[in-house]
């Protein structure tokens, strides 16, 4: 069984059918990644999966127990933990304060405080500027910190949506070195992004969404070779 | 460079009646606060004291602004609503408690132990006013949490009657007021200066409230949920945070401070005391709130205060400089003109942020 079954979901917008039961999975300690160009579902599957707006039809099972209409503020307390689009981090709090708020669920004070230092070892950056209110922080900064806040739920399946957006291309690759650090050392990441390249490097298996439809899917150095991709996400003539 | 005559003409010809009136308007009103109250300090008609007892009467007054600002300023920053039923949220903790007051009174549990009695007073008006919050929260606001801005804005309107009506129902419209307290009858001299003791004893008390909420809010775990809150909603959800949860703690605490400022509003003008008497307070905290800029924890703080001292040095400092005749009957023209200066000149108050920015 795997970690996450995303099981023929059908998501509209209004009238507008965004998701045309989609059907994917993630295994335990795998990355995998949605590529796809901008409106294709990308963004749409992770709200769906996080609850944040519920699918008409289908079904999401983690680790076994359905998930589709858990409340989105149940999920951290599941083992789900996501990184949303653009970062969201709340920009009038310190750096220290994001972090708190990503174990509100937690109720160790000994524990968080330990996975607090573990986050500053991990970004040293954050820890220079743990005091410091989150607005003035830079994009990398604040996207390591979306992470580390991800993290301090401690969960078993981190969800990341768009990491390198906005981003110069030498954070994006230390995003993306994180990314890779984290999944060393345990933990099963769903990465959505369109920067397709950046992605089926550091990922196991990808799956191509187009207009709300997998089209592909396969291992992630496969896909890199599809003539297909190639020409429609890799920039490759 | 050749853009720069470009741009020139451009800002000619926006040339707007529309700026040019609003910064005449600015001018006037500017050269007759400096007018009148020149000729006011010329002419010593006013002693030093008095101006000194003016000012800390406002401050008292202000205080008690501040207090009932708080809710509204909390309320706006999680939801972006003006709660305009918080007046009322004020009067239910005062009408209520006035009938244990007098309890206390006649027993004689008011003027053996005052400070325990009046703080029995204070949380009991908090939990009446908490629970009128809550119950508006509930019934009222959270069935239109989705529906557009104006629809919960006209149903305050609605439950500010409806619980006007209501506590008239209960009590009827006669006007109470407060049983006098004894050790807050006396005044402090300090030099020439006589001021009523039962003065910094609401400042103090008010200052003490609006410490705890300011402790609540910095400090603990719900503050930082409800600082988040009122950023991000969505994200604050992926957090692990109860949105519904947050919104009614918010309601909740609005409430309890509102009440207090009940009690402590009775010590410092005992009469008055009826199912009407929110309205004015009301009106006066909203625009203190919209003058500290909505949403903003200390700007409420501060406008209360601010305008509380404005409106009781206001009329004897502008206007009687004017010659404006019974100056001391128009500090409510001063409240409201400070709202629509405020509304027009600054409207995101004077520690807020733009308004825009903000999106619902």
């Amino acid at each position: 069984m795997a970690l996450l079954e995303v099981e023929n979901i059908h998501a509209y917008y209004g009238n507008i059918h965004a998701l045309k039961g989609l059907t994917f999975h993630v295994e335990q300690g795998e990355i995998v990644t949605l590529i796809g160009s901008n409106g294709a579902g990308k963004t749409t599957t992770l709200r769906t999966i996080t609850s944040l707006m519920h699918p008409r039809d289908g079904k999401i099972t983690f680790e076994g127990n359905d998930i589709t209409y858990t409340p989105a503020n149940k999920l951290p307390s599941q083992g789900v933990a996501m990184v949303p689009e653009g970062r969201g981090i709340f920009s009038k709090l310190t750096v220290e304060e994001n972090l708190e708020l990503g174990a509100y669920y937690r109720n160790d004070p000994d524990g968080i405080r330990q996975d607090m230092s573990n986050s500053f070892d991990l970004f040293p950056r954050l820890k220079e500027r743990r005091t410091q209110v989150a607005g003035t922080l830079s994009g990398g900064e604040q996207q390591m910190l979306a992470i580390a806040r991800a993290l301090m739920a401690k969960p078993r399946l981190l969800l990341l949506d768009e990491p390198s957006m906005g981003l110069a291309p030498v954070l994006v690759d230390t995003v993306f070195d994180t990314i890779e650090r984290i999944n060393t050392e345990g933990m099963t990441v769903l990465l959505v992004e369109q920067n397709a390249l950046l992605a089926l490097e550091i990922a196991d298996r990808g799956y191509v969404l187009q207009t709300g439809e997998i089209v592909l899917a396969d291992d992630a150095a496969t896909l890199k070779k599809n003539p297909e991709v190639q020409k429609k996400y890799l920039g490759v003539d | 460079m050749a853009s720069v005559p470009v741009a020139r003409r451009r800002r000619f010809e926006d040339f707007s009646w529309v700026d040019f009136i609003i910064n005449a308007l600015r001018f006037i009103i500017i050269a007759l606060v400096i007018i009148g109250s020149a000729n006011t300090l010329l002419s010593g008609r006013f002693t030093f004291e008095q101006w000194v007892s003016l000012f800390v009467a406002g401050l008292a007054q202000g205080s008690i602004y501040a207090l009932i600002a708080l809710g509204y300023t909390l309320v706006y920053g999680i939801l972006l609503m003006i709660n305009f039923a918080h007046g009322e949220v004020f009067m239910s903790g005062a009408l209520t408690t006035v009938f244990l007051a007098h309890a206390f009174d006649r027993s004689g549990f008011l003027n053996s132990q005052p400070l325990l009695a009046i703080i029995i007073l204070i949380i009991f008006a908090g939990l009446v006013s908490m629970s009128v919050a809550l119950l508006l929260e509930r019934l009222a606001y959270r069935p239109l949490r989705s529906a557009p801005r104006l629809v919960p804005l006209i149903t305050a309107i609605g439950a500010s009657f409806f619980l006007q009506y209501t506590f008239r129902g209960f009590f009827g419209s006669q006007f109470r007021s407060y049983p006098a307290v004894d050790a807050l009858k006396g005044s402090l001299e300090i030099g020439t200066i006589n001021i009523p003791i039962v003065q910094p004893v609401v400042f103090i008390a008010a200052l003490v409230l609006m410490g705890g909420l300011y402790w609540l809010v910095e400090r603990t775990k719900l503050g930082k949920a409800m600082r988040a809150v009122s950023e991000d909603k969505e994200v604050s959800r992926l957090m692990g945070i109860d949105i519904d949860q947050i919104i009614m703690f918010t309601f909740a605490i609005g409430g309890m401070l509102a009440g207090a400022a009940g009690v402590i509003n009775g010590l410092f003008r005992p009469q008055g005391v009826n199912f009407f008497m929110g309205f004015v307070p009301g009106i006066k905290a909203f625009t203190a709130a919209v003058l500290g800029g909505i949403g903003n924890i200390r700007g409420a703080m501060l406008g209360g205060l601010f305008l509380g001292v404005i409106e009781a040095v206001g009329p004897n400092l502008i206007f009687n400089g004017l010659g404006i005749p019974g100056s001391n009957q128009l500090k409510d023209v001063i409240a409201f003109t400070m709202l629509v200066l405020v509304l027009i000149f600054r409207p995101q108050g004077l520690l807020g942020e733009r308004l825009t920015e903000k999106k619902a």
